[in-house]
């Protein structure tokens, strides 16, 4: 590994392609290994409880108050032009469609790609990695896989937590607060939320994104020099990495599926 | 490992929780009531003009939604629009005769087809035309007539 100078002109810039060229590496030859091995699965489940149980309740909590804050905001919109009833509509296109797997899997990376970084990057430091390969263990399929396939069950799971969480608080302030008829509150959004074309697409991205989060959580630990700045510089990477990578790939899958 | 199994038994709690949230989220908050995947039959009306109206728009009798407008295109010939409707299975026997009309919900609100009942006892079939039909009324050329009309009558 380059230390992280000379990061301005042309040098710099085949540094990042290659960095791009190294990571998408990484994640076919994990890949490709999972084939031949036979799943961990008590390893996977535990880190489906590590990286998505613990990550409920910021997720929880997120999601009610963007379910508030959304309500809140789209409500008095409409009302200025007298169509406060459709805020539901709103609340759940955008929930569905956008803001609940964009926003579960920043805060995922947060909460969990961080501390995977970090955990990876430390067995590195630790020299942990050498030892599980010197006993025979392949790190690869003890330490990455696990992860990786927590990651993609987790995050579709807590964005649903999340979107039900934000629908929660829509409903609070709309029909709590603002006194929206539940019967119109749900009928609105029953009528313009497809089961297909709107909820399972979010679903599929949610699960694009989960892939996407854990892959560069498991890379940018895997990769980072085995020093205490290595470690910090790999978790920066991962939320920064990320959020340009889900907020990025949100517009192409959006696009796409229009 | 004193906290495997408790750990094992929250992952499996989690995951549980998120079926009960897709199952919730999915009857309560969606059009689930399966009008694309379900069976369905599709007919064809022919407009002179269609407004505003769009794919996916409802198509309705007597204000119960009964298909949705699966495509709109402009017949090479007649110079009229195509429109195809898939009517769910479950309204087999709505008359042969029926007509279509372009109507609008609220003043600003979409633009639907509302299907008018007709007498006869034959039933729509699959690819069948519906003949009469009347276009979407363009608030516009309602305008330009009405005030043609007044300019005349004031001469």
């Amino acid at each position: 590994m380059k230390p992280a100078r000379n990061r301005i002109g042309l040098p710099g810039v085949r540094e990042e392609i290659a960095s791009l060229g190294r990571a998408v590496l990484f994640l076919f030859t994990s890949l490709r290994r999972m084939k031949c091995t036979v799943f961990h699965v008590g390893e996977t489940l535990r880190q489906v409880y590590y990286i998505g149980v613990r990550s409920l309740v910021i997720i929880m909590t997120g999601g009610f108050f963007v379910g508030l804050v959304l309500t809140l905001q789209t409500y008095d919109t409409l009302n200025r032009f007298g169509a406060g009833d459709a805020v539901s509509t709103v609340l759940a296109l955008a929930l569905f469609k956008e803001l609940g797997p964009v926003l579960t899997a920043i805060l995922f990376a947060g909460r969990a790609g961080t501390a995977v970084a970090a955990e990876i990057g430390l067995m590195k430091a630790t020299e942990q990695l050498d030892a599980l390969d010197l006993m025979a263990i392949d790190p690869m399929e003890r330490i990455v896989q696990p992860r990786m396939l927590a990651g993609l069950i987790a995050v579709p799971i807590l964005t649903l937590i999340f979107n039900l969480m934000a629908i929660a608080g829509g409903v609070v302030f709309g029909i709590g607060l603002m006194g929206i008829d539940s019967n119109i509150f749900w009928g609105n959004m029953q009528n313009s939320v497809g089961l297909w074309e709107d909820f399972a697409s979010g679903l599929l991205k949610a699960a694009v994104f989960g892939m996407v989060a854990s892959w560069l959580a498991v890379y940018y630990g895997w990769t980072a020099r085995p020093t205490s700045e290595g470690v910090a510089l790999a978790t920066t990477q991962t939320v920064i990495g990320t959020a340009i990578t889900v907020l990025l790939l949100d517009f192409v899958l959006s696009a796409l599926m229009l | 490992m004193k906290s495997s199994n408790q750990v094992e038994f929250a992952a499996g709690l989690f995951l549980l929780l998120g079926i009960a949230a897709l199952i919730f989220l999915a009857v309560q908050a969606t059009d689930s009531s399966g009008m694309q995947s379900g069976q369905s039959y599709r007919v064809v009306a022919y407009f002179g003009n269609i407004g505003g109206l769009k794919r996916r728009a409802t198509v309705s009798m007597a204000g119960v939604k009964v298909g949705t407008v699966d495509s709109i295109e402009l017949d090479p010939e007649t110079l009229e629009a195509r429109v195809t409707m898939q009517i769910s299975e479950q309204f087999n026997d709505l008359p042969e005769d029926s007509s279509a009309s372009i109507l609008t919900a609220g003043i600003l609100g979409d633009q639907y087809i509302g299907l008018e009942p007709g007498g006869s006892l034959e039933p729509l079939r699959d690819g069948d035309r519906i003949l009469i039909t009347n276009s979407a009324v363009v608030l516009e050329q309602l305008i330009g007539r009405y005030l043609f009309n007044s300019e005349e009558s004031s001469e």
